[in-house]
């Protein structure tokens, strides 16, 4: 048992990127946690795709002793964030666990878009924040305009801001004293019933579902009868452990502390984040809050290039939704794609992230069609439905009015680029809302259409600033607009993964740029393919594909038959990755580049 | 009978040597110092031996000596070889024995030296009538000594054929039409015509790579110079019967109609390939490509080749459909049928003869512009 006073429970977050992976490992490393021997650069990013892509994903969390200068032993409960906006969700989620945050800013890039998300989310959940600049062993470090930024633009005291680097361990020695002095012990009763968030849950492979918990009151031990408030389901604890980063069986876990435990439970999906739990026997009287869940707001059709891939594409799919609740899936018919399922994210590099994985891990080829929003159609007879995927939307005649989904967007920017950002958020349908500027660095709020967001908008603000501008956003509700349904004609056939919902005046310019991509991504055939973008029966856009008029071998080598036969096996297995529409062979990645607007 | 029947037997020699390397050549040919033909008539001679013991009682065709550069061999070389293939196969009474030749002065001094060993027909490689774009092209004659060494040639042998290299850098349609049409007027029964191929690993291919020779033609460009090509060399009684080559009726190269009507084949020396039908089933042979090396294979170990693979009755379809469609003639269903144990789709061919891609009748043809596509034509076929 570890008395309330010596915990200390925090998240570290920040924007992407500004070292919140890199100070766990060295606050694990400092107190021993993991032996040098073990440790490897983020180690908390355990995932292939984490390490990969260099980001964090998963909320992950450590349990951690460290004995303080006043003499005493101190119990950490650290838990490292994702930055990335699509991933808020694990980042709210965490912080309703703790009473701190060690908000990690980087020194040579200052307050970014993220930084600033993350500080409302700290103090929405009633947190003690401390400040920590990174990376000062950058010469382009400037850490006292950081912190006068950080008072400008946050309005927090940055006099005691930590310095550190992560990478070289400058600094770490001061985060840990900061984390003792500064940040509050948890409150909670030993003698109460028991009463503990669900904060997280996993599935692994050997132990089944696990369940991460934040004790309030009350006392867990392993062999308890305990009850999930939310859904009534009773279970009995079979393992209880600690994070170090790897389980550890511990006996107890009271007030204030974090574990996990096992109780045989089947699906991720049978266990509720933010949901309370207490002893079957002797139950607490009022459920926490719970928090509500994470909405996918990204929607596309996956479909297995090779149709006989189907059951195998659904097993995946189940597999990988057991570990990740936050993505949701039903099957799907396409009348080009044949049979698939039309699957929400919280964001596109969620998206990308689950369907790398299905291609990696389960070794499927898929075709990704564009990915959209949820729209709410208002039909004439007053019922309102949701349309998920464009081929859905009924004929007009019964529709009212649409509305689509709209979003705050906060984007930072250096000054020097702000005329392209403004242009691009005008360019996409947005309005402004406010600008301010904090130095050179300007921050623009926008109110803009989320469909206008998913795709492309991420890479578009990166490539005209540069990689300078950040960018973070929040659903604001439903908005009525002029929508259509676009619809893409290739060989005089409507292929009905293309279609998408545009506002009708920029419905010309989408048309435009997607059947000129679409000559490009579409091989020549051996006759031509008129490829037309239409709105209802009007056609808005036209370009046609000549037909191929040369694929031959010229050369007779010597009766090298084998060198033909292997060059056209090669061909063959080529053609494979493409889906057949009527006569029209189209490549896999058509459907996504297609959407691409890098005008 | 014996499927390869349909085809004949013809043995092809492969001499891998060159005065210099052409940037464009991805050929097993290579540049050397010294080459000691004693060595290499041995080694010619033992293969020869090995496979004859291998195609007891066949009637040989046709032979043919390609290269790199095979008339850079000695005529004493040639006769050698040539007496040794007497001794072993019969001949057909119309057995045709070609060489590859190089159109320059000292090879035309060896032509006599060849029809005295027994050659009947020369393939020379002429490639421009342009003495710019031969420079371009990296060879070592020039137009006026081509048509010299052609001259020789055609006093020489009754059949002469050459080949040509269109769709160079910076041609024209126009110009090519022109310069084919000059070809046609020196022509005699037989004419070649290949568009340039930008290989890997040649020198041109590097070059392309890093961004050079974008003055080639376009690929509709190559287009029309293709199917110009066919129009002008029927008019000038001299039509396709493949892909790239062209003939008075009944001057075919008979060893190349080998290939494509899927007949057997023996290929001996570096890196040359055959197909043999051995106890019914179709063998693909395949020599050790670097001359050094297979020459020492075969003194070391009696035989210069890799394992032979047995084809599956797929895959010998397959190639048999990909030489036969090469040809004018198309292929006759029914073989394809016998030798794959597979029948083609019928709604396939139905679309591609809608298409004007295919004929058909007893035969399967392709089109003037089916063969041009006819990569695709296949994929579509072999789906
Ligand atoms: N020079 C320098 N580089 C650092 C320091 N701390 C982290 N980095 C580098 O910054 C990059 C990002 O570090 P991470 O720790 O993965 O950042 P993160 O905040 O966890 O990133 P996300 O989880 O993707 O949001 C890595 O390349 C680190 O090596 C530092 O103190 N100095
Ligand atoms: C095996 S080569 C040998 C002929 C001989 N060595 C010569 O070059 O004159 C046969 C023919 O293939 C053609 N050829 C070689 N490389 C080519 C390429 N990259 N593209 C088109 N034709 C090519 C040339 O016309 C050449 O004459
Ligand atoms: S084109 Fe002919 S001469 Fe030139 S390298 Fe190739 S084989 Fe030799
Ligand atoms: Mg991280």
């Amino acid at each position: 048992m570890t008395e309330l006073s010596q915990i200390r429970n925090f998240s570290i977050v920040a924007h992407i990127d500004h070292g919140k992976s890199t100070l766990a490992d060295r606050l694990i490393q400092s107190t021993g946690t993991v032996a040098d021997r073990d440790m490897k650069a983020q180690l908390l990013d355990s995932m292939d795709i984490e390490r990969e892509r260099g980001i964090t994903i998963k909320a992950n969390t450590v349990r951690i002793d460290y004995k303080a200068k006043d003499g005493q032993s101190y119990v950490l409960n650290l838990i490292d964030t994702p930055g990335h906006v699509d991933f808020g969700y694990e980042v709210s989620r965490s912080m309703r666990a703790v009473e701190g945050s060690l908000l990690v800013v980087d020194a040579s890039q200052g307050v970014e878009a993220q930084t600033l998300a993350n500080v409302y989310q700290a103090i929405d959940a009633g947190h003690e924040i401390v400040p920590v600049l990174n990376k000062i062993d950058l010469p382009a470090a400037e850490p006292e305009q950081v912190k006068a930024q950080i008072e400008d633009v946050i309005g927090l005291d940055a006099s005691d801001a930590v310095l550190i680097s992560a990478k070289s361990g400058l600094g770490i020695p001061d985060v840990l004293e900061a984390i003792v002095t500064r940040l509050p012990s948890p409150k909670g009763d030993r003698t109460a019933p028991l009463k503990a968030m669900l904060v997280d849950s996993w599935y692994d492979p050997y132990l089944g579902v696990v369940v991460m918990i934040r004790v309030m009151d009350g006392v867990v031990k392993k062999g308890d009868r305990i009850k999930m408030m939310q859904t009534g389901a009773i279970y009995g604890i079979d393992k209880l452990a600690v994070l170090r980063p790897q389980m550890v069986d511990w006996p107890e876990l009271g007030p204030g502390e974090i574990g996990v435990f096992t109780a045989s439970i089947k699906q991720v999906r049978d266990t509720r984040v933010g949901d309370t739990i207490t002893h079957e026997k002797k139950p607490c009287d009022a459920a926490l809050p719970g928090f509500k869940p994470a909405q996918p707001v990204v929607f596309c059709g996956l479909f297995p290039v090779d149709a006989n891939d189907f059951e195998n594409l659904r097993d995946a799919i189940e597999k990988l939704a057991l570990n990740d609740a936050s993505f949701s899936y039903e099957m799907e018919t396409s009348a080009a794609l044949g049979f698939g399922f039309r699957c929400g994210f919280l964001g596109l590099l969620h998206l990308e992230v689950i369907r790398d994985r299905l291609e990696r891990e389960y070794d499927l080829d898929l075709i990704t069609t564009a990915p959209s929003v949820v729209f709410h159609l208002h039909m004439k007879d007053g019922e309102v439905r949701d349309l998920h995927n464009p081929a859905d939307m009924p004929d007009l005649t019964y529709v009212d009015h649409i509305e689509e989904p709209r979003i705050k967007a906060t984007i930072m920017v250096p000054d020097d680029y702000l005329g392209d950002v403004l242009k691009l958020c005008q360019d996409r349908r947005g309005i402004q809302m406010d600008l301010t500027y904090a130095g050179s660095r300007a921050m623009v709020v926008y109110d803009l259409p989320l469909a206008e967001v998913v795709f492309d908008f991420y890479d578009r603000l990166k490539s005209v600033t540069k990689g300078y501008a950040s960018f973070d956003y929040q659903m604001m509700g439903y908005r009525e607009d002029f929508l259509v349904k676009m619809s893409i004609l290739v060989n005089d056939e409507p292929v009905d993964a293309l279609s998408i919902m545009v506002h009708r005046d920029r419905a010309e310019a989408r048309g435009r740029v997607m059947v000129e991509k679409l000559k490009e991504l579409i091989p020549r055939h051996m006759f031509k393919i008129p490829i037309q973008a239409a709105i209802g029966g009007r056609v808005i856009a036209r370009e046609t594909l000549s037909a191929m008029r040369k694929d031959v071998t010229a050369k007779c080598y010597g009766g090298d038959a084998t060198r033909k036969r292997k060059l056209l096996d090669k061909q063959k297995a080529g053609k494979k990755k493409m889906r057949q529409f009527g006569k029209v062979e189209i490549p896999q990645e058509a459907f996504i580049s297609a959407l691409k607007m890098d005008e | 009978m014996e499927d390869w029947r349909n085809g004949g037997f013809g043995l092809y020699l492969h001499w891998p040597f060159c005065a210099s390397k052409c940037p464009y050549c991805d050929f097993n040919s290579h540049v050397a110092a010294q080459i000691d033909e004693s060595r290499w008539n041995r080694a010619f001679l033992s293969e020869i031996a090995r496979v004859a013991e291998l195609t007891p009682g066949r009637v040989l065709n046709t032979v043919f000596f390609g290269g790199g550069t095979p008339s850079l061999m000695s005529p004493d070389l040639v006769q050698s070889i040539l007496d040794k293939v007497r001794g072993h196969w019969t001949l057909a009474n119309d057995v045709e024995i070609t060489l590859e030749a190089n159109p320059g002065s000292v090879e035309a001094g060896r032509f006599r030296g060849y029809a005295d060993a027994g050659v009947n027909r020369i393939s020379m490689g002429v490639q421009s009538l342009n003495d710019d774009d031969l420079r371009r092209l990296g060879r070592l004659h020039s137009v006026a000594e081509a048509r010299a060494a052609f001259d020789v040639a055609r006093s020489v042998f009754d059949r002469v054929s050459f080949d040509l290299i269109y769709a160079r850098q910076g041609q024209t349609a126009d110009a090519w039409c022109n310069e084919l049409r000059e070809a046609l007027s020196m022509a005699v029964d037989h004419l070649s015509v290949y568009q340039l191929t930008i290989e890997d690993g040649t020198a041109f291919g590097a070059r392309y790579a890093a961004g050079g020779l974008r003055d080639l033609p376009e690929d509709d460009t190559a287009a029309d110079m293709y199917l110009m090509t066919q129009e002008v060399c029927a008019a000038h009684g001299m039509p396709g019967y493949e892909v790239s080559n062209h003939a008075k009726i009944g001057s075919e190269s008979r060893h190349n109609l080998i290939y494509w009507r899927y007949g057997d084949y023996a290929g001996i020396g570096p890196g040359a390939h055959g197909r043999l039908t051995q106890n019914g089933v179709r063998h693909a042979t395949e020599a050790v490509r670097a001359p050094g090396a297979w020459l020492a294979q075969v003194e070391a170990q009696g035989h210069g080749e890799l394992a032979p693979e047995a084809l599956s009755p797929v895959d010998a379809g397959t190639e048999f459909l990909l030489m036969g469609l090469r040809l004018a003639e198309g292929i006759d269903p029914e073989r394809y049928a016998a030798i794959s144990g597979k029948v083609l789709d019928r709604d396939t061919i139905t679309r591609l003869e809608e298409m004007g891609m295919l004929t058909t009748g007893t035969r399967i043809a392709a089109t003037d512009a089916g063969r041009a596509v006819l990569n695709a034509v296949l994929r579509e076929l072999l789906a």
